[in-house]
């Protein structure tokens, strides 16, 4: 069972509806038994890095690092791929899991903010979430703070910088892009990741 | 590299998608879950669905459509008409929009920009701009274009922005159903006024004028209704134009 953690941070409908269309068996939850019982974790989320803060109050953070650590395939979508860095300028109080180096920052000022659209992945060989997926391929964002590119980085995009677009360590992955609503090549990455 | 969206517009009237000439004669154009799988089987890198009528009559035919079209369609989605409170916006999230277009109800009250951007984020938010050149100027309408605010486009952009919205759907109305070309004078003015992507609307009917609304009048994406039904433009015919004339497009999808 993939179970989405719902922490109040927007819609999550697409995602759900996504797995649902691959014929996953897939679960809302905000509850941290739900999360601590199933198989595969996805955390998404949209908006500012602040609203990540629910983790903390709500007790999901520890459960979510647990699964995460245990070997249980995670993958974190958009704001839920920022927290498994370091934190953020967006707010920089609140400190993300620190899974992965670096925090993340605003564009810079050459180029227009949010970055919202369709932009093209430039992919490393070797990445299981990213397993055929071609050079490339493009992929839907919306998002104004970016995660820096780092040994982790299985895929990057271009906006004014190279930022990370993809990453991957072990089971734990992230991905800045919306794979829901980013058409085929979407679908065939969070089918790698129920596949994992 | 980030590309220039090209996104279909269905206009919908109880529950069907319409296609009129200049506001009449309006002709089925089908089923909104059916156009909307079409459009991007073709190429649409998102799909906005407009219902023009937005009585509170039609309200669950609206969301059913919305549901089904929805469903499953794996592009960014995007449903206006009628949305006035928070609690219309979260009905259609729930029923499977990705983000809601407002227009006469920012007007009305710019505090529903940021309620419903608070709560389900900025990327969710597009105010849509009906404007009219009018002295020199750009003036906004409501009401589906029937009532002048006396509010100017670019201020109300720029005012908008700052309110949360997280892109402007800008219709030109003095082009708008008339394929003569987008008003890429409007366009660039409010694109360079406000730092949120602009869409453009109102007046496609060629690939030249893409090519010119993403040039000169820096547009992030261009709309079409009208010339994407029944297959007078063809969108994947229509990027490889563009592609064709160096403007980056998703291709191939």
């Amino acid at each position: 069972m993939i179970c989405i953690v719902d922490y109040s941070a927007g819609n999550l409908n697409s995602v759900k509806k996504a797995f649902h269309y691959l014929g996953a068996d897939v679960v809302v939850t905000d509850q941290s038994e739900t999360v601590a019982a199933a198989d595969k974790i996805v955390l998404p989320g949209v908006g500012h890095f602040s609203s990540l803060q629910a983790l903390n109050r709500t007790g999901l953070r520890e459960v979510l690092l647990q699964g995460a650590f245990a070997g249980k395939p995670f993958l974190g979508i958009c704001l839920g791929m920022q927290w498994l860095f370091e934190g953020s300028e967006e707010c920089a109080e609140f400190a993300g899991a620190g899974i992965f180096p670096g925090r993340c920052r605003q564009f810079p000022s050459s180029v227009k903010s949010p970055h919202v659209g369709w932009n093209s992945l430039t992919v490393r060989e070797g990445s299981r979430l990213l397993r055929g997926i071609a050079q490339d391929s493009f992929v839907y964002y919306t998002h104004s703070f970016y995660a820096p590119v780092v040994a982790e980085t299985t895929a990057a995009s271009e906006y004014g910088l190279q930022f990370a677009g993809a990453v991957e360590r072990g089971g734990i992955f992230g991905v800045q892009f919306h794979p829901e609503k980013s058409g085929e090549v979407g679908l065939s990455i969070l089918k790698n990741f129920c596949e994992v | 590299m980030l590309t220039k969206r090209i996104i279909a517009c269905l206009d919908m009237d109880g529950g069907r998608v319409v296609k009129g000439v200049r506001f009449r004669n309006l002709r089925d154009a089908g089923d909104p879950a059916e156009c909307a799988a079409a459009h991007a089987r073709n190429g649409a890198d998102e799909i906005v669905l407009l219902d023009i009528t937005a009585t509170s009559g039609n309200r669950r035919t609206m969301l059913d459509a919305v549901f089904r079209t929805a469903h499953s369609l794996f592009v960014p989605f995007t449903v206006g008409g009628g949305i006035r409170g928070l609690d219309d916006a979260a009905a259609v999230f729930d029923a499977g929009a990705d983000k809601i277009a407002i227009n006469s109800g920012a007007v009305r009250d710019p505090s529903l920009i940021s309620r419903i951007a608070g709560r389900f984020g900025s990327q969710a938010v597009v105010v849509a701009i009906d404007a009219r050149k009018i002295d020199g100027g750009f003036e906004v309408f409501i009401a589906g274009g029937r009532v002048p605010t006396g509010r100017e486009a670019i201020q109300w952009a720029r005012e908008a922005a700052a309110c949360g919205a997280g892109e402007i759907l800008l219709t030109s109305m003095d082009r708008d159903g008339t394929q003569s070309g987008f008003d890429c004078r409007l366009v660039r003015d409010v694109a360079e006024a406000v730092s949120i992507p602009v869409i453009a609307s109102g007046g496609a009917g060629s690939a030249r004028d893409f090519i010119e609304v993403f040039r000169d009048g820096r547009a992030d994406a261009a709309l079409a209704a009208s010339i994407f039904h029944f297959g007078i433009e063809n969108i994947a015919q229509l990027k490889r134009e563009l592609r064709d004339a160096s403007i980056p497009v998703r291709w191939p999808c």
